[in-house]
């Protein structure tokens, strides 16, 4: 095994200074009766092979490197510079662990400092940690701090509050999440089977036991909340005495309002758009951005600014005490390891594109996606869903079963439709989520305009007898 | 090690002090417990008008290592907190049993203030527990 | 020499990589939604590339330096899953395609799950949960459905034993159950008479490390998992430690209901500098509908289905099937979205399908002898104290920084000094319940020389603890800065540059 340095001699080096005779002796304390059980696995392969076994098992896939692809909903693709690739390839950072020895940790720390930097910056937040595992996760943290943070909060000493609500327009497979980690804590969480996405409804159901509201800006279905709108959410919430959390996507914040100055008490979202591949969905990261005073009754990792004994700035973990390491039965999280390799490619994008470079890619997809919308809103038969502004998501009403209307378009055109909205908000109608972002060229949306079109005429000329056939097909 | 002892307080087992002044009894942690916990570097205060119960968590005192939590070592109605400590916690390594005092309270049970340890016993527990 | 941050480095007009001219025509924007400053940094492309290859020099990685930290498994990352993570047809494959598109990646899933249960004699395995602390609330949610559907409300303790790490604690309060801490034996192993006085119908299971913290394997396992399961609860199982038996022994052989694995530590993922791990659950029969969701599984297609179909495969009796995503019965629910982290399974499966059998099994052998070879040098000739240290240890052990004749250095001073002489220090302060602890994890991928390298280190700092302890007190000498003043982080508070 290449991975393993010892020799037969060595070994045996190593068990006469032990003490004993054969390396079977080692595991002594295992059960006799269990010890060396067979494991029936595949051959050992060499690296030759293995890597082309993994290759043609990567090859099975129809990955969007190939198509053009109007896919996102929550996992996006952007542009990745190249520096980000090559410097989070470097092993000094891969190859590091947690931070715990900060002397010989100051590349990450420090990182990680100027990845909490940026973020604070983009989302207009006190402070930030060092991640979470991804989106939905950084959303059930939320909810858990608000938990911890508002029970003071409830008049009357009543107890801590147990209400959260959730926005229908919250990520599905977020709501799913925050239901998942709290199913032991007896709460009650309400809002996300609301037909009704309006704040004001969602406003109805948060009462004096409610610790928080999760909303999202620009929600699933790609919505936007102006400033204004967001501002008086947050000012409903607070007199209520609860907190206000909202995710975002990291990109909008290239050129729209950053929550902090619109109230919010925790910014989160799913921060795989900043410099990370799609990867069949991870590994991603969460980020958590937050008030200072809710700092203390955070959970994860987070990094902070001091000196050495010689007066030298450096970096170490900080504020450590609220974490299950020191706090343990009376940690409000169980987290430890976090998505740090992703918060680095993170931080080397936000450093690479910048100020001017998150903007343009911001600007691009806004652009990009308004064009696109215009041009399938004048197709017959399509409706483009929903009255506010958007960034680089939006629902179109579609004249035929979007399923049939995406299979359609991967077979006979090579497109990636979008998001099959059906399943998740079936009071809809047969909607589709489009995604346009800087990835895609005037071509593959024009491309995509034409294929729609295409299905318009189709069922303009009753010619159903297709989509039926294609609907028997799938 | 020589810890220091406040000759008029009482202590508890949980390392918490308490001394009459007048009709409260002020509350804090001793000097054996700032030393195990080493710099503080922050302290959840409770609000006054809040009431406590003999025995309850009223406090967490922060270290960089450790949080350990503060037992009231009398039942009663809190009268005043501390607030000094919020933006100074070094105070609780530095006084103790003077400018730390973490609340005061009004008891609600004076006899339970004489249960608890003298000066000269609490130095004897600590002896024989460390 | 202090290295600016990206803010200090900025410079008004700078830029890095552009994007392509906008193709389309200008939209107007939006009122009322607009921010008005960006203060993120102006840099160009060398800027940005000299400024994180400079902080990457001012870190110690497996690459570089021997990093036994203990509990943490540092071994080696082999480069080849690197580049198997990093194919086209993995990294730009959206999660929300079409499970006809993406049928390759699913049957790597399914085979990971298949090989993670025959590692662990485990039923079904779910390999959604992003780390190992996620699969222990995982496991510990399952459990406690488990119990509800059984109708045993009345259970709601988990037994956790002193040594464990701060995630087992945690995870049960997180889960709105309550902990029992269990205390060690003299022998270093769980105290068996505290389980049994503590085994009652309130229990809905026990959460146990094994080997424990202390490196040390339960002598009684059979027994305990045993009374465990006689008083109506689940034993969990913590499989941090999994690179001490892997392929020597199967978890649920010895009455294991639930483990995580941790693929970052046993699997050899690279750490990443704190993360992405990944924490598969694998489960008995009895837990399997109660797996997170959703999970792949197979779906066999009828006969007279169109062959002609793409993405059809054949199993080992030519019938067709193919993959689809399956959310169990009587699932707890998702924990994360999406699948797990994916880059991160397909590193653990690559390395798992180049070691098969046979190799996992020399793991295991080769971690448990370079442990207990390290710990009988210390032992021997540096007279460091080791817990336990008559016993046979596992993959790691727990040395004490208490030195005769130097009663004022502490681990932290001998941690410290480990820097000078080129090594990362080993886990400090943890377990909690030994004093001084010192945690030592040399892992398999090192050489006897590495290891007499770092026993040589530890022999002289024993000498100049003695001789001249300033060096250790004032140490590191070496490192990008010394030591750091970690209160006046916590008072201070300075969590980014804005």
């Amino acid at each position: 095994m290449p991975f393993i340095a010892n020799t037969d001699a060595d070994r045996d080096a190593m068990l006469a200074a032990v003490g004993l005779e054969r390396i079977e002796d080692l595991f002594r304390d295992v059960p006799e009766q269990h010890r060396y059980a067979t494991l029936d696995l595949p051959e050992p392969l060499s690296e030759l092979e293995v890597l082309r076994e993994v290759s043609a098992l990567a090859d099975e896939n129809d990955h969007l490197g190939e198509l053009a692809s109007f896919l996102g909903a929550g996992a996006y693709r952007h542009f990745v510079p190249s520096v980000v690739d090559f410097l989070a390839g470097r092993s000094e950072f891969y190859s590091a662990y947690t931070p715990y020895q900060p002397e010989v940790s100051q590349g990450t720390l420090q990182a990680i400092f100027e990845y909490q930097s940026m973020v604070a910056a983009l989302t207009g937040m006190d402070a930030a940690n060092a991640s979470h595992y991804d989106g939905a996760t950084a959303t059930a943290e939320a909810v858990i701090m608000a938990l911890n943070s508002a029970t003071g909060n409830r008049p009357g000493g009543k107890g801590p509050r147990k209400r959260v609500v959730l926005s229908p327009a919250l990520n599905p497979q977020y709501r799913e999440v925050v239901h998942t980690y709290t199913q032991g804590m007896g709460l009650d969480i309400v809002g996300g089977d609301l037909i009704d996405h309006d704040f004001h409804t969602l406003l109805e159901l948060v009462d004096e036991d409610t610790a928080c509201v999760v909303v999202q800006n620009p929600d699933f279905l790609g919505q936007l909340h102006s400033a204004a709108e967001m501002q008086d959410l947050a000012d409903a919430v607070h007199a209520a005495g609860a907190l206000l959390a909202v995710s975002v996507d990291p990109i909008s914040l290239g050129m729209f309002t950053p929550p902090g100055e619109y109230g919010v008490d925790i910014v989160m979202g799913e921060g795989q758009s900043l410099g990370n591949a799609l990867n069949f969905g991870g590994p991603y990261l969460g980020f958590f951005a937050m008030r200072t005073a809710d700092v203390r009754k955070s959970a994860g990792r987070i990094a902070g600014e001091t000196v050495d004994v010689d007066g030298q700035t450096g970096y170490v973990l900080t504020l450590s005490t609220r974490e299950q390491h020191i706090r343990r039965g009376r940690a409000t999280s169980n987290i430890c390891t976090n998505q740090a390799l992703m918060a680095l490619r993170a931080c080397i994008y936000l450093a690479a594109m910048g100020k001017h470079g998150l903007r343009s890619v911001a600007e691009q997809c806004y652009h990009k996606a308004q064009y696109a919308a215009t041009r399938i809103s004048m197709i017959p038969g399509y409706q483009i869903v929903g009255e506010k502004p958007f960034f680089k998501e939006f629902v179109v009403r579609c004249p035929a079963p979007v399923h049939v209307i995406k299979d359609y378009l991967l077979m006979e055109w090579g497109i990636v439709a979008g998001y099959d909205l059906v399943d998740d908000y079936p009071e809809l109608g047969e909607c589709l989520l489009l995604c346009v972002t800087e990835m895609n060229t005037r071509q593959e949306i024009d491309d995509l305009v034409e294929a729609l079109a295409s299905v318009a005429e189709m069922v303009e000329d009753m010619e159903l007898e297709l989509v039926r056939e294609l609907e028997d097909v799938r | 090690m020589a810890y220091k002892f406040d000759a008029t307080a009482r202590y508890a087992e949980s390392h918490d002090w308490a001394r009459v002044e007048g009709d409260v009894v002020v509350c804090g942690i001793s000097d054996y417990a700032q030393h195990a916990l080493s710099d503080v570097v922050f302290i959840e205060l409770p609000s006054a008008g809040k009431t406590v119960t003999k025995g309850d968590v009223y406090s967490t005192v922060e270290s960089v290592k450790a949080a350990e939590q503060v037992y009231a070592p009398v039942s009663g109605e809190i009268v005043a907190v501390n607030d000094d400590l919020e933006s100074t916690p070094e105070l609780i390594n530095e006084d103790p049993y003077g400018a730390a005092w973490i609340i005061k309270v009004k008891p609600s049970d004076p006899g339970q203030f004489d249960e608890l340890m003298d000066a000269a016993a609490y130095e004897t527990f600590l002896s024989e527990h460390e | 020499m202090i290295e600016p941050t990206v803010y200090d480095l900025s410079s008004p007009g700078r830029h890095g990589p552009l994007l392509p001219v906008l193709d389309v025509p200008e939209a107007p924007l939006p009122d009322g939604y607009l921010r008005e400053d960006l203060l993120l940094p102006e840099l160009s492309e060398l800027d940005t590339v000299r400024h994180f290859v400079r902080l990457s020099q001012r870190n110690m990685g497996i690459d570089t330096n021997f990093y036994p930290l203990g509990s943490c498994t540092m071994k080696y990352n082999p480069k080849v899953n690197e580049k198997a993570a990093g194919l086209a047809g993995f990294t730009d494959l959206h999660p929300l395609q079409d499970a006809e598109m993406t049928q390759g990646a699913m049957q790597l899933l399914l085979e990971l799950q298949v090989y993670l249960a025959e590692i662990s004699g485990f039923d079904a395995v779910t390999l959604q949960p992003a780390a190992g602390a996620q699969g222990e609330l995982t496991g510990v949610l399952m459990m406690r459905k488990y119990q509800l559907d059984r109708g045993e409300t009345q259970r709601t303790k988990i037994l956790v034993p002193d040594s464990a790490h701060g995630t087992n604690p945690a995870t049960t309060t997180m889960s709105g159950l309550q902990v029992v801490e269990l205390p060690s034996s003299p022998r270093g192993n769980l105290d068996l008479e505290a389980l049994k006085a503590n085994l009652d119908d309130t229990v809905v299971g026990l959460m146990l490390t094994n080997p424990n913290t202390l490196g040390l394997f339960e002598e009684r396992i059979l027994e305990i998992t045993q009374l465990v399961h006689e008083a109506g609860g689940l034993v969990y199982g913590d499989g941090a430690n999994m690179n001490a038996i892997v392929g020597v022994v199967k978890p649920a052989d010895l009455g294991i209901d639930v483990m995580h694995f941790n693929l970052h530590k046993t699997f050899s993922t690279p750490h990443g500098g704190g993360g992405p791990g990944a924490g598969p659950v694998g489960v008995v029969a009895k837990l399997a509908p109660f797996l997170p969701g959703p999970v792949v599984s197979v779906e066999h297609i009828p006969d007279d289905f169109d062959d002609e179909e793409e993405h059809v495969h054949f199993d080992e009796d030519g019938d067709d099937f193919r993959l689809i995503w399956h959310m169990p019965s009587k699932s707890i629910g998702r924990v994360r979205s999406y699948y797990g982290n994916f880059g991160v399974l397909v590193r653990a499966y690559t390395y798992i399908r180049m070691h098969g059998a046979p190799g996992l099994r020399r793991i295991a052998e080769n971690a448990v002898l370079n442990a207990n070879y390290l710990k009988a040098r210390l032992q021997q000739e540096a007279s460091y104290p080791v817990a336990f240290g008559d016993r046979i240890c596992m993959h790691e052990f727990v040395a004490q920084g208490i030195l005769e004749g130097a009663p004022d250095i502490h681990t932290m001073d001998i941690a410290k000094r480990l820097m000078d002489y080129g090594f990362h220090p080993p886990t400090v302060y943890f377990p909690l319940i030994v004093r001084e602890a010192l945690m030592i994890e040399p892992t398999e991928t090192e050489s006897k020389a590495t290891l007499d390298a770092f026993a040589d280190a530890m022999i002289q700092i024993a000498r100049e603890a003695r001789e001249e302890p300033e060096l250790l007190k004032d140490a590191p000498h070496s490192a990008p800065v010394k030591r750091l003043d970690e209160v006046r982080a916590a008072r201070q508070m300075i969590l980014c540059r804005c």
